[in-house]
């Protein structure tokens, strides 16, 4: 029998970003807030103190702070006649685990978003034309707009510590950043990282090719911050241990270092560990939620009633938790209607190699997660996609975000790949090389989607969530057109040797190598309960009182990495709840 | 081959060592174990395998020489302890596949897109993989993997990559890639791992382990100049 506790205002299931925020805006609001973490405790101090943590085969290679696939993970196939069959080794994507989530081993490249990608369908059928959308591709606009969002980003960014250069505040030219980027209210907190020498010479490339070099925006400090909750950062030393690591020098951005010392002040709030929640509770007409239903690190299953339920775990048990607890239609490809599980999207990568002779020293190891050097020219809109008959663009950047030799090492093409011949090749290659990424952004389509598998279940007998997913004819295209426009860059370098790893037409989703861990989609926003699943505030059209947070909420991909806008989403959706719902707790948009 | 120089002294140990183990392996792997730990003051290594038998120890010892060879570019993945790497490692959960989802049923007729789909975890993949390859090598050869010449040993790794060898009981590439990750591991992993002793792999290619703080060489474009050190201190 399941144990009931006592209610509390509200409950927040996952302690990643998304969960941290919500928390934290919900008790300044007077909320008692308990928020349920699947996995265990961790921090800066013991899990990435320094020098433990700079132990790449523990971190990266075993997956330390990842999500522990023996307990759950998804099943995968690449069309709806498929079987799908799990994702039982980590490779393609990287969710995180316990305290942080995947905040705690992310990178730190923290963007805004393009205010036509908030509306692309609109966009691309104003400009050019309704027939110019293929047919299957499901995009669809957000339903809430740049000017909206741009306060909280702005706050986002002082959370964060970012640090970046501006190109518009108040619409003023104020520095040498990006020329495409929005206008802002305010400066980055911080000014830029240094660039790398990697990066130095992508800046100067580029230049050369005619396109127009920035900095990249990252919550990685380039000096002292303090925070507006009170929280210290230091500079980032450029160490190379972010992607995978808690970063022991307190530079990068997480939720543990940035909202958690300050949530852990308030009585109001509990934070559980080792709880994994099942499901969702409703009423026995489904309109409105009970509470939660967990199990605890004993097994024991508990409920926790509570008035509002706040969904923020990742992407993809979100939409799992929705389709687990029965709220919203689930949707069905065939027919295209349903909304949980829609418009299930992803990035869409390629990589270029730039191998260099012994005097030139782009020492990989020395990186910091978010910094580098982008050029914005082919990312979303900003060039004219009329004669080139696909949606969607990419930024591309050297991201130098320290190299490590085990998964790090990359030999020039021909290099004999084990033997004398492979250790010459390494000894040759490690220092100089450099390596550049198209970050492109991947459509939704009408049969992407997430939904339950018949077959395969998790380590509490629930159905795993089944991803099915392909690239289209359209991502080939975009991919294969903005790999070509950034060759053009790798080639200014004058480099001895490129390899350019891009897909090639008709090429499957490859689930063993590494396409980011930006999954997006399947609890969609919008502006209508038949195509989306949550309302432009996150709200469920079903059940008022459960806010789903998170990339989730995204229709379709951007070129842009997802955590600045899940941040600003968050901040977004946490202001309505505290001046509109708390007041009067309903839906905030009629159906 | 570049790596002339060191091998007699290593195929000399591994002839010594094999001229041992026949008689012993068939009490079977607990007395193996033992006969291993006597061999092994002739590695410069006190270490006895806890996981590989002795002719599993002779094998995993004679590929990966060939692997990453000791040669004018420095100490290969023999001196680097990467054996000893390899046989911690499976007694790790990675090891005995609790960082993997394992449930049931299996799809040995997967794409490769779909990544790992057999039911093998990594000490299954050693224990069935090096059994069938010695099986098939002494079919072929009459003699276990250890014995052949450099030059049969990198043919026989290569078919073994290639996927050409019907091992019957895995896919001959399965046991090369998990010998060939785990070897480029114990070669540039920390040392408190067990391999890379002596800083060899980082000092191969110019990696300065644990030091993690570049403030001062950030935008230089230089050399850098500073030898590599471990989490424990130890400085290359």
């Amino acid at each position: 029998m399941a144990t009931t506790l006592k209610p509390v205002n509200a409950v927040v299931v996952g302690f990643g970003w998304a969960g941290s925020i919500l928390a934290k805006e919900l008790t300044e609001a007077g909320l008692q807030v308990v928020a349920l973490e699947r996995g265990p405790h961790q921090d800066t101090y013991p899990d990435g103190a320094y020098p433990n943590t700079l132990d790449e085969l523990t971190y990266n290679s075993r997956g330390k702070l990842f999500q522990d696939l023996s307990k759950s993970t998804v099943s995968i196939r690449h069309g709806i006649d498929g079987t799908a069959l799990p994702y039982r080794q980590l490779s393609a994507f990287l969710p995180g685990n316990g305290v942080g989530g995947a905040g705690l081993h992310w990178s730190g490249v923290h963007f805004r978003i393009m205010p036509e990608e908030l509306r692309l369908r609109s966009h691309y059928e104003e400009r050019y034309g309704k027939g110019f959308i293929p047919e299957g591709m499901t995009i669809q606009d957000y339903g809430v707009s740049y000017e909206e969002l741009e306060p909280h980003f702005d706050f986002a960014e002082k959370v964060f510590g970012t640090s970046g250069t501006a190109y518009k505040v108040k619409g003023q030219v104020v520095g040498d950043g990006n020329p495409f980027a929005p206008d802002r209210s305010d400066n980055f907190p911080l000014p830029a990282l240094k660039d790398v020498y990697s990066a130095q010479l992508f800046r100067k490339a580029a230049e050369e090719v005619g396109m127009r070099p920035y900095a990249m925006p990252a919550a990685n400090a380039s000096g002292p911050w303090t925070n507006p909750y009170g929280v210290q950062m230091g500079p980032c030393n450029f160490c190379g241990f972010c992607s995978g690591y808690a970063c022991y020098m307190y530079s990068k951005a997480s939720p543990n270092l940035n909202i958690l010392p300050a949530l852990k002040q308030s009585e109001l709030f509990e934070l559980r560990v080792n709880s994994n929640v099942l499901r969702v509770n409703l009423d026995s007409d489904g309109k409105r939620a009970t509470g939660v239903t967990y199990v605890d690190a004993q097994g024991r299953e508990i409920v926790q009633p509570a008035d509002l339920v706040i969904v923020s775990a990742f992407q993809f048990h979100n939409v799992h938790l929705m389709l687990l607890s029965g709220i919203g239609t689930p949707y069905d490809p065939r027919t295209g209607e349903g909304v949980v599980g829609k418009n299930f999207a992803y990035q869409n990568m390629a990589t270029i190699k730039a191998f260099f002779d012994r005097d030139v020293h782009t020492n990989p190891f020395i990186g910091t997660g978010g910094g580098g050097v982008a050029v914005d020219d082919f990312n979303a809109d900003n060039f004219d996609h009329g004669p080139l008959g696909f949606v969607g663009g990419s930024p591309f950047w050297v991201n130098q975000a320290g190299s490590k030799p085990i998964r790090g090492l990359t030999l020039p093409p021909g290099s004999p790949s084990w033997g004398s011949g492979w250790k010459q090749a390494a000894k040759d290659a490690y220092t100089h090389t450099l390596s550049m990424d198209a970050h492109g952004s991947n459509m939704s389509y009408r049969d992407n989607y997430l939904d339950l598998d018949p077959t395969y279940k998790d380590a509490y007998g629930q159905p795993l969530l089944r991803m099915t997913f392909d690239w289209k004819e359209n991502e080939y295209k975009m991919t294969r057109y903005v790999t070509e426009q950034m060759r053009k860059i790798a080639e200014a370098m004058n480099p001895k040797a490129i390899a350019v790893h891009v897909k090639n037409f008709g090429e499957h989703f490859n689930t063993r190598a590494y396409q980011t861990t930006h999954l997006l989609g399947g609890a969609i926003m919008g502006s209508d309960p038949k195509t989306s699943a949550v309302n432009r505030y996150l709200q469920s059209w079903d059940v008022h009182n459960v806010f789903v947070i998170g990339a989730s909420a995204f229709p379709q991909g951007t070129g842009y990495n997802p955590t600045g806008l899940v941040a600003a989403l968050a901040y977004w959706s946490a202001k309505a709840i505290r001046e509109q719902y708390l007041k009067n707790p309903g839906p905030l948009v009629q159906a | 081959m570049p790596d002339d120089k060191t091998f007699s002294g290593r195929r000399d140990f591994l002839r010594k060592t094999l001229a041992v183990i026949p008689a012993i392996t068939v009490a079977g792997y607990g007395v193996a174990t033992t006969a291993a730990s006597q061999a092994a003051p002739t590695l410069q290594s006190p270490y006895r395998p806890r996981f590989f038998t002795s002719a599993e120890w002779a094998f995993v010892n004679a590929a990966v020489a060939r692997l990453i060879p000791s040669d004018a570019n420095g100490p290969g993945a023999v001196e680097a302890g990467v054996p000893e790497f390899i046989d911690r490692q499976l007694e790790t959960a990675y090891g005995h596949g609790n960082l993997w989802y394992m449930q049931a049923p299996f799809a040995a007729d997967a794409a490769p897109e779909f990544g790992h789909q057999l039911k093998l975890v990594p000490r299954d993949i050693y224990r069935i993989g090096i059994a069938a390859l010695e099986r098939w090598c002494q079919s072929q050869h009459g003699k276990v993997f250890a014995e052949l010449e450099p030059a049969g040993q990198d043919d026989l790794l290569r078919q073994l990559e290639g996927g050409h060898l019907d091992l019957q009981d895995l896919p001959s590439a399965l046991l090369f890639g998990q010998l060939w990750q785990n070897t480029r591991e114990g070669f540039f992993a920390d040392p408190i791992h067990g391999g890379n002793r002596g800083l060899v792999g980082w000092k191969l290619v110019g990696f300065p382990g644990a030091r993690a703080d570049f403030m001062d060489w950030v935008d230089r474009g230089e050399k850098y100049p500073f030898p590599p050190v471990s989490i424990s201190g130890e400085r290359g």
